[in-house]
């Protein structure tokens, strides 16, 4: 059920049409992840910095008037790397890093964190946090549990943001190559994976990389939800014929 | 052991750094004579070394090199959509959930079990940050070593013939993988966490830590 929820969350992040749409959103998430707080930030693009998080504007306001940026770990540690990180493994040594956090946990943020560096195609720089007030122990039950969900909403709460800022959120521009369109069109007919593999004479494994991929530039949590949202927009079809190309 | 370091960081470890380009050069320009290029220090690195990557590194007990491979995520620019796009079936491979391995080496004097090691470790690290597989560009040579190891890649597409061929390939990430490796290598699964672990180690700060 939880991935239903999820699912049904990612397609009301593709009708988000502003960034204030995306904050509202933000609050479902949290929801959904039943955390503390959790946020995204830009770094500035078209020279403006754009954001969404669920935590109090009075924090954001006074991260912003002590340009806690340029000593924040969470942003520092993930500058130049890639992989998500647990905010335990940043270096919260300097007094101003300790200092920004006693004052954070002041306004309600939790004591624990996950951060996930996206790198745009076009080099451009986003975070996304999960951040939460428990133990160790528990928190890393829930990372190790959810690292993949968040990863995975992750990049595509930057690429509706980026939509945004583009002003391209009419549009919904999803390209499939003709393999991952036939992928998805033999899936949506039924058939196991074992036997679209079959069929168009590739490894399970090969498949799962076009249905990922598939589902990546769809904005979908899964498989199904993958069938489901090519068909809604009509880049398969469910008559079973293949697409033209 | 195992040190899983980004470029920037190679500057730590100036020797393990030093060997590790040394014999990419004697792997790839030297012994399957490809199309790279070598600096005058004698150093094999390509434009994707120059884009930060990580490098998962076996460190001998001098400190030197025993065999490495180079990982990038494919929401970024990789090697397989940017050259092998023939070798995917047209798809360009790009998920938050699979990343890239390119440039795996071995250094020429490196026992059996390195190769073992890079692959667990590489597995182990996909399922710490969530991944569910991982994209290489193969080299047919090295074929045999992934058999011995019992870790096959699933290959999308190939060419070229014999020992030229080149393939782009699949390694799912998951336990049982990681522990099917670790099992017939004799590696302990212990060894697998604590390279990952000294190489992301978490820190204890009293602030952060009081709830």
């Amino acid at each position: 059920m939880e991935t239903a929820r999820l699912e049904a969350l990612l397609e009301r992040l593709q009708t988000t049409k502003s960034i204030d749409e995306l904050q509202v959103w933000t609050h479902e998430l949290r929801d959904h992840f039943g955390v503390t707080h959790v946020f995204y930030h830009t770094a500035t693009l078209k020279s403006e910095q754009v954001g969404a998080f669920t935590y109090s504007l009075d924090w954001a306001r006074h991260y912003i008037e002590h340009d806690y940026r340029s000593i924040d770990p969470v942003v520092l540690g993930a500058q130049r790397r890639f992989h998500p990180m647990d905010w335990k493994t940043l270096d919260w040594s300097s007094p101003q890093a300790r200092g920004m956090m006693r004052e954070a946990l002041a306004h309600g943020l939790g004591n624990q964190g996950w951060s996930v560096p996206i790198w745009g195609p076009n080099g451009e720089f986003a975070l996304f946090c999960a951040n939460h007030m428990t133990d160790d122990a528990s928190w890393e039950a829930f990372t190790r549990r959810n690292a993949k969900d968040i990863l995975v909403v992750a990049h595509l709460m930057h690429e509706q943001a980026m939509r945004i800022v583009n002003q391209q959120t009419a549009t919904p521009t999803t390209e499939l190559s003709p393999r991952e369109r036939e992928t998805l069109t033999q899936l949506s007919l039924g058939q196991s994976r074992a036997e679209v593999a079959d069929q168009l004479q590739i490894s399970e494994n090969t498949l799962r990389a076009y249905i990922d991929s598939a589902r990546h530039k769809l904005g979908a949590l899964n498989v199904t939800h993958a069938v489901a949202l090519a068909l809604a927009r009509g880049i398969i079809t469910s008559a079973g014929a293949l697409p033209k190309y | 052991m195992i040190r899983f370091v980004y470029a920037d960081q190679l500057s730590l470890f100036p020797l393990l750094a030093e060997s590790m380009f040394k014999d990419r050069a004697a792997q790839f320009k030297d012994r399957l004579d490809w199309q790279v290029t070598v600096d005058k220090h004698g150093r094999e690195l390509d434009e994707y070394d120059l884009l930060n990557p990580l490098y998962v590194i076996w460190e001998n007990a001098e400190g030197r090199h025993g065999g490495s491979v180079r990982i990038m995520p494919t929401v970024g620019r990789i090697m397989t959509n940017e050259h092998f796009l023939d070798l995917t079936g047209g798809v360009t491979i790009r998920s938050p959930l699979i990343w890239e391995c390119t440039r795996f080496c071995l250094a020429p004097d490196a026992p059996v079990g390195v190769a073992a090691a890079l692959l667990a470790a590489g597995v182990e690290l996909g399922l710490r940050f969530g991944l569910e597989q991982a994209l290489g560009v193969i080299y047919a040579r090295t074929m045999p070593i992934y058999r011995r190891i019992g870790s096959c890649p699933d290959i999308i597409g190939s060419r070229g013939e014999g020992a030229d061929r080149i393939s782009v390939g699949l390694w799912p990430i998951g336990v049982e993988a990681r522990d099917a490796i670790a099992l017939k290598s004799g590696i302990p699964l212990s060894a697998i966490a604590r390279w990952f672990d000294a190489s992301f180690p978490a820190r204890v700060v009293e602030e952060r830590l009081a709830a």
